[in-house]
């Protein structure tokens, strides 16, 4: 496959486009692979780049139900940060940073992630402090923060209401430097043409609807084009993992599926610069290299399979946009939609081994996945590789709710609608 | 007069002469013009210029599907992007500007993209600016660097940075029936409805009702179409049971019937009406709903196919029956269906020169034939556009075409034209229906796609549901009206309609390929070759192609390229349209400003929570602070005081004399019933249920994974009567957390629970000569030890006012808080005040509340924040062992009782200076090489008591490492130095001061 | 999405709290058995289809409902009090 450069481009642009080759290879199922990873999204589709690469496994299908990448990897406001609070969670989306700094370089392909920053503006003294708590767990932990007052805010983000009269005036903001946005579609395509390159079979429409069993092992899995057997089985299908779980008779799991609606406007020139989180509710905007500004709230708030949400919250969300953003009540919404979240019990994913021999698990993104694609990949690998966690993922298992080891980043407890 | 406008006819008003200017330049139109037919009227035909290449565009369609003429709008001192010039009304003095383009619209320096063209295919944006593997531009530095000309590219037009200073509202409506769209099956169906006694809403988004009824040139009953509607809206305004909306637009079909639409009110007004809004967003909640959406004209795509001059057949007969504007003077037609030929006899009848019509068919209907003749040329039949030529249109290149192969064949023959119209079909406007459910299905004689089966309560009429002559719509129109009203459908007689017996379904030809740019999607630059390299790439799926070219993703979301698109990669798939699938169509069906969304929201859309004594405080200059939603006062500054000094002097104010703090905000909960001290025995972790009446008790609760959840003291007033008090931040959640354990999970106790916060005001007065206060001001109790004791409670009177006391403290101090209803709240602070005068009273913000407290060591919720525990608090010895409570079958796991938790300790400054709150501690290290954390900084204050700065710190073992050194680094606000932690009861621990 | 309160008649969505799963049983408050705490506390069954679940009517009567609602359309299935005895005598919504 041709490298993809300046000069490719150039070259092809000459011949009319013609010789460009598909992205990927849309191979028939083979009848066993080493490894079977389900779900083609975007940690699903790192995972088998990371296999290939790091630990050279290539002999991988990646079984996807629709087409690549058409759960939340395409359906997300692309915000990278690791802007988080408890050392786990420091360390693991840090690492993701850093893996997402040379993205573009490792697969070849544009990813455009802009390390334009994430500004959390914070509204009263507590909410300050919690803030700068965070900011500095993120410094502490090897990461990056700077407090910015009003002054330096307005200069950066102009529009922001910072009036002293504003519902919830802005008082500082915690500025990550290093955090951005990156195209979310072009995460899933790298990955997949990278992992393809390297051997991998992505398999799209190969829905599985059920599992093969060697005596308590899972050996496989049944699907839409056919049964497939492989040593090791992970899953890594946020959105419908109990559906899955529920396939291999766990019935009952840490995990609740939420319908999370996102919002884009029109494309407008540049507006603002950095990803801008609102404290006086719950609201991210930025804006994409197009020109629409790219923004989000809270769940819809209840369990939810369909890839809508309701009004109450559009109008919830759009009330927020206007009190942080004034001038944005005179542009139009384009476009909403909705994407189903793993919500798990802490707000934090789960990566491990199990919870069958033979399995390995990856789920429970809540609203944060598209951020770890490439540290969920690759400590997913590396624990399907090893059977044994990476030190970044080894946090985060599925016995922590037993034990009491929780990492609950929002302090709200065991709750999955909250985090 | 301007030489495109046609003397007489039209649904305008010429009696009213409108000024506008476009660029800066002055024009004048006809009320009841849009914009986009006003330019036209003016021959302005160069509008804008398109997203990625910036080549010249004009008007291309009538509507809200417009891709090309986007201006913006200067109104009310600030500016709005992206509006179709198709769908602004002209009003006096009207500015507007086309956008994206510089120098000027007539020469961009940007359109030099289009010789890069090839370079710009789909997806090129992924194949390069990887930049360097090494140096300043590696990593994701040099995408970043062309990021940032790339964005100044893109984007339509400019938005300000200026408060929109517009008033927006929401409005509920409720109805029987809401019919959306007003044309002729619309109309129908609302009357039926509205005559079944049925309450009817019916939305247009257009100015007037009749939708294509206002250019069809058809007859109705015997009327022009436009009249007839005219007459049938006219009576359904008058009826009682009616709402007639019209520029209103239905965007989004929600869960329940719930619909969503905009009311532009105030746009086509110079100025709004007073107390009008500028938009109005209804959310209507409707029994039943009749979809009378109409259809999309869509084109056929082919090179050239974007030079202004080039538009939708339909609009062309729009803009001249409608508006009375001829879109050119010599007008070529290029159609694969009847449809066009209406136009073509309408446009020649306007004064217009047909000068081709050119048909992919190689044979029509008799019903065609004769408006061809009306139209006087002899239309060619087996022709298709193969190119064209001008910055404006200027040449159309014919070529004959096959249109069972698809391919162009004999000489290239140019036509001179100054407009092409152009018709490929029409597509129902199945937005609503899709948002609502399910995917729709394909039709083959329409060659587009159908609504799909209902999965929420609607029912289709007219166009919508491909029935397309107005015959079909008027009978169906009305058989959905009656439908809906629960009614059987009607035989009897309908209007008679007088129109050309056209056949609706088009020849399935989508595309005519030809050397040339050829655009599927006007506004986003996407081509007929991008599709193809999507398709050559592997972006076969209908939302591959989409995500991968930008297909469909502009603000006309895809209205007139949708079909195109998609029988273009199903020609390269070798597949039939609808293996190729459709997207699911999303809200808004049309872009929303966000404004009405956020309507009364707007610049407070969370509610402002005022205690009683507010406007003391206000006038008494305190400086007011958030907490949750409520204002609160931070400090009672005098003038020239800092912050700190004045917390300092009020904090000492009381531990020296006595204070007085509003303390309304708490939460207050009545907790009633004959097992109401069953129940806090099982919420709280320590018993109640010993408590004597007329005395008080602190109580934590913890959640069921054994995390606190809140603290606050509980009251009780009567064997089975208790006021529970929580913290002010978790008042709402803790009422939610014991309704739930009562309805849910012991239905059995009889319990009740009211929620008494708003109807309690609270002040507590604090510090040594507070009991004097009391006493000089209470009446019909005493106050004394004997009569009110540590966490006794009395009642008795102040100023007259009734009031509850209790004798509890947060400030470690000699404290009573006391309680009288809301609306004495401040004549009873202030009898409070001129009884403290002789002490010198102070009030105190929460400034020094917090500094009291930290002297103390109680918590808050910066410690209780929803992740630490009772022994991370060092409150277990309020962990009862005689019963279980919430939380004590999971308190107990291994990670809770870590020792290396962080857990509550003291801090003091060493070196004199202020520490702050979310400072970490660390054991060594500096700023420049900061250490590894082993807790933070929870709260700080300079300690008047102390004379130093001290804070509370959950930090890693907690009390065994009282008395050691360590430091407070904070990287965000540079702040490095040493600490000693200590305990966290800094002051008086033993107590002696409050049970004084 | 409207939900059909017996106690208020049908309202908005926005008007109340999810209060989720309503297939969780709350073991003895003295039980020992810390399985059962454990899936109590953290384990749902979380279908796609007809889901039991709780909802306050926070912002109208305050009292909890016991909802049958799919999951993959919103549709409102079934509608009770929490409370099992004020269902009784309960006029239908």
């Amino acid at each position: 496959m041709a490298e993809y450069s300046a000069l490719s481009l150039l070259k092809n642009a000459l011949t009319g486009n013609r010789d460009w080759k598909p992205a990927w290879r849309k191979p028939e199922p083979k009848p066993s692979y080493d490894v079977i990873i389900i779900g083609g999204g975007g940690h699903g589709l790192a995972t088998a780049y990371y296999l290939a690469k790091e630990h050279g496994i290539t002999n991988v299908a990646v079984l996807e139900k629709g087409w690549l990448g058409s759960g939340n990897i395409g359906r997300n406001t692309t915000i990278v940060r690791s802007n988080y609070l408890l050392p786990e969670s420091v360390r693991f989306y840090d690492f993701s940073v850093k893996l997402w700094e040379n993205l573009s370089h490792e697969l070849n392909y544009n990813v455009m992630f802009s390390q334009r920053g994430i500004l959390n503006l914070a509204h009263s003294p507590s909410q300050a402090d919690d803030y700068i708590r965070r900011g500095n767990a993120m410094c502490h932990g090897g990461g990056d923060g700077v407090w910015l007052t009003p002054a330096e805010i307005a200069r950066k983000v102009p529009g922001v209401d910072l009036s002293r009269s504003a519902r919830f005036p802005v008082i500082g903001g915690l500025l990550q430097p290093r955090a951005g946005t990156a195209r979310h579609d072009a995460v899933a395509w790298g990955y997949a043409r990278a992992a393809d390159r390297r051997g991998v079979d992505i398999l799209e429409n190969c829905e599985v609807t059920g599992f093969l069993r060697d005596g308590e092992k899972i050996a496989g899995v049944v699907t839409t084009r056919g049964e497939i057997r492989a040593k090791k089985v992970a899953v890594a299908v946020a959105g419908s993992t109990s559906r899955l779980m529920g396939m291999a008779g766990i019935d009952r799991f840490p995990i609740e599926s939420h319908v999370l609606q996102a919002f884009v406007s029109e494309a407008i020139k540049p507006f603002v610069d950095c990803v801008v989180t609102f404290g006086g509710g719950h609201l991210y905007m930025s804006q994409s290299d197009k020109g629409g500004l790219v923004f989000g709230g809270d769940l819809d708030g209840y369990n939810s399979y369909a890839q809508r949400g309701n009004l109450p919250l559009v109008e919830e969300v759009m009330g927020e946009m206007v009190a942080m953003f004034p001038a944005v009540a005179r542009l139009r919404l384009l476009r909403s939609w909705g994407g189903i979240m793993d919500m798990s019990m802490d707000g934090s994913p789960i990566i491990t081994g199990g919870p069958l021999p033979g399995m390995y698990l990856n789920c429970g993104w809540c609203y944060g996945g598209f951020k770890a694609t490439p540290a969920s990949g690759f400590s997913f690998a590396w624990t399907i590789a090893k059977d044994e966690p990476h030190a970044v993922n080894a946090p985060f298992t599925l016995s922590r709710f037993e034990r009491g080891a929780v990492i609950d980043e929002k302090g709200q407890g065991p709750t999955p609608k909250l985090h | 007069m301007s030489a495109r406008r046609i003397p007489t006819g039209g649904l305008i008003d010429r009696s009213r002469t409108v000024p506008f200017t476009f660029d800066g330049k002055a024009y004048t139109g006809f009320a009841g013009d849009t914009l986009a037919a006003a330019l036209l009227a003016n021959g302005i035909t160069l509008i804008g210029r398109s997203f990625k290449y910036h080549r010249p565009r004009g008007v291309f369609t009538a509507g809200v599907d417009e891709p090309n003429a986007l201006v913006t709008v200067f109104k009310d001192g600030v500016r709005e992007p992206n509006i179709p010039a198709t769908q602004i009304e002209l009003y006096e003095g009207l500015v507007a500007e086309s956008q994206n383009r510089f120098p000027s619209l007539d020469y961009d320096i940007s359109a030099l993209n289009q010789l890069a063209g090839p370079l710009f295919g789909a997806g090129f944006y992924y194949k390069t600016f990887m930049g360097p593997v090494v140096g300043p531009l590696k990593g994701t530095r040099f995408w970043m660097f062309c990021e940032h000309f790339i964005r100044r590219a893109a984007g339509l037009g400019r938005a300000g940075y200026d408060k929109d200073p517009a008033r927006y509202e929401r409005m509920n409506a409720f109805c029987d029936v809401l019919v959306v769209g007003a044309g002729p099956a619309g109309l129908m169906a609302a009357e039926a409805a509205a005559k079944a006694g049925k309450r009817v809403i019916l939305a247009e988004q257009e100015p007037r009702a009749g939708g294509a009824a206002n250019w069809s040139g058809e007859t109705i009953g015997g009327k022009p179409a436009a009249l007839w509607a005219e007459a049938a809206a006219e009576r359904l305004a008058a009826m009682d049971n009616v709402r007639l909306l019209t520029r209103t637009a239905v965007w989004g079909y929600y869960d329940g019937n719930n619909l969503a639409a905009l009311e532009r009110v105030g746009d086509h007004l110079a100025a709004a009406p007073k107390g009008a809004p500028r938009h109005r967003h209804w959310s209507i909640r409707a029994e039943k709903v009749v979809l009378a959406t109409g259809s999309f004209e869509r084109p056929i795509v082919f090179p050239g196919n974007d030079r202004p001059g080039v538009m939708l057949a339909g609009a062309a007969e729009r803009y001249a029956n409608q508006f009375g504007v001829l879109p050119g003077e010599k007008i070529a037609i290029f159609t694969n269906n009847d449809g066009a030929y209406r136009a073509a006899a309408a446009l020649k009848k306007a004064g217009g020169a047909v000068v081709a019509i050119l048909d992919v068919r190689p044979e029509i209907s008799a019903a065609a034939r004769a408006l061809a003749e009306e139209a006087g040329v002899v239309p060619l039949l087996g022709h298709a556009v193969a190119g064209t030529a001008g910055k404006r249109l200027a040449k159309v290149l014919i070529q004959r075409f096959d249109a069972a192969t698809g391919r162009l064949s004999g000489d290239v023959r140019p036509v001179e034209a100054d407009c092409l119209a152009v018709s490929g079909g029409w597509s129902p406007a199945i937005h609503l229906a899709s948002q609502a459910g399910r995917n729709p299905a394909w039709d083959d004689r329409l060659n587009a796609f159908l609504p799909p089966q209902p999965t929420q309560e609607w029912t289709g009429a007219g166009a919508f549901t491909g029935a397309m002559s107005t015959a079909e719509a008027l009978s169906s129109g009305r058989d959905a009206g009656l439908i809906a009203a629960g009614k059987k459908a009607s035989r009897a007689k309908l209007p008679e309609v007088a129109a050309p017996p056209l056949e609706a379904g088009p020849a399935p030809v989508f595309e005519i390929k030809a050397e040339g740019k050829a655009f599927v999607d006007l506004q986003n630059d996407v081509t007929a070759d991008d599709v193809r390299l999507a398709h050559r790439e592997g972006f076969v799926s209908v939302e591959h192609l989409k995500r991968y070219t930008t297909l469909g993703m502009a603000t006309d979301q895809g209205k007139t390229s949708n079909v195109p698109g998609l029988a273009i990669m199903a020609g390269a798939r070798g597949l039939a349209i609808p293996e190729v699938g459709t997207t699911r169509f999303r809200p808004p069906f049309s872009p929303v400003s966000i404004g009405s969304l956020a309507a009364e929201k707007h610049g407070h859309f969370k509610p402002d929570r005022l205690t009683p004594m507010h406007d003391w405080h206000v006038e008494r200059g305190a400086r007011m602070m958030e907490v949750g939603l409520w204002h609160r006062p931070m400090v009672y500054g005098e003038a020239g005081e800092t912050v700190e000094q004045t917390y300092i002097r009020e904090a000492a104010t009381v531990r020296a004399s006595v204070g007085i703090v509003d303390v309304s905000t708490l939460g207050k909960i009545a907790v009633k019933g004959p097992d109401a001290a069953e129940f806090l025995d099982r919420v709280y972790t320590n018993m109640f249920s010993t408590l004597a009446v007329g005395k008080a008790r602190y109580g934590l609760m913890l959640r069921e994974d054994g995390i606190a959840l809140d603290d606050g003291t509980t009251w009780r007033l009567g064997e089975h009567d208790f006021l529970m008090t929580t913290t002010t931040a978790n008042a709402g959640k803790v009422m939610q957390h014991l309704e739930y354990y009562l309805d849910v999970v012991w239905p059995d106790l009889k319990v009740h629970l009211a929620s008494v916060t708003d109807q309690w005001a609270g002040a507590a007065v604090a510090g040594p000569n507070a009991r004097k206060v009391l006493e000089a001001c209470v009446t019909e109790t005493a106050v004394d030890n004997e009569a009110l004791p540590f966490m006794g409670i009395v009642h008795g009177g102040i100023a007259g006012a009734p009031v509850m006391i209790c004798r509890l403290s947060f400030s470690g101090e000699l404290a009573y808080e006391v309680y009288c209803g809301a609306g004495h709240g401040t004549h009873v602070w202030e009898a409070l005040m001129e009884a403290g005068e002789a002490f010198g009273i102070t009030p105190y913000g929460m400034e020094a509340l917090g500094t009291l407290r930290i002297e103390k060591g109680h918590v808050t919720g910066a410690e209780i924040d929803g992740r630490t525990t009772a022994r991370d608090l060092y409150l277990d010895w309020m962990l009862s062992k005689k019963k279980p409570f919430i939380g004590s079958a999971l308190m107990d796991r291994e990670g809770l009782i870590d020792t290396n938790r962080i857990r509550l300790v003291g801090v003091v400054s060493l070196d004199g200076r202020p520490l702050g709150g979310g400072a970490h501690i660390v054991e060594k290290g500096s700023l420049e090489e900061l250490g590894e954390s082993i807790g933070h900084i929870t709260a700080f204050c300079y300690s008047p008591a102390l004379s130093k700065y001290i804070g509370l710190a959950l930090v890693k073992g907690g009390k065994a490492r009282h008395g050691t050194r360590a430091f407070v680094s904070d990287a965000l606000r540079k702040r490095f130095g040493p600490v000693e932690i200590v305990s966290h009861h800094f002051f008086d621990p033993e107590g002696s001061r409050m049970h004084g | 999405m409207l939900i059909p309160c017996p106690h208020c008649g049908p309202r908005d969505v926005s008007e109340f709290s999810y209060q989720g799963d309503a297939t969780r049983t709350r073991p003895d408050p003295a039980s020992t058995d810390m399985k059962a705490w454990h899936d109590y506390v953290y384990n749902r069954p979380n279908p796609a289809g007809p889901h039991r679940e709780y909802w306050q009517h926070a912002g109208g009567c305050r009292v909890h409902l016991l909802l049958t609602r799919d999951t993959l359309t919103h549709e409102v299935q079934a509608v009770a009090f929490a409370r099992a005895g004020l269902n009784e005598g309960a006029g239908k919504p």
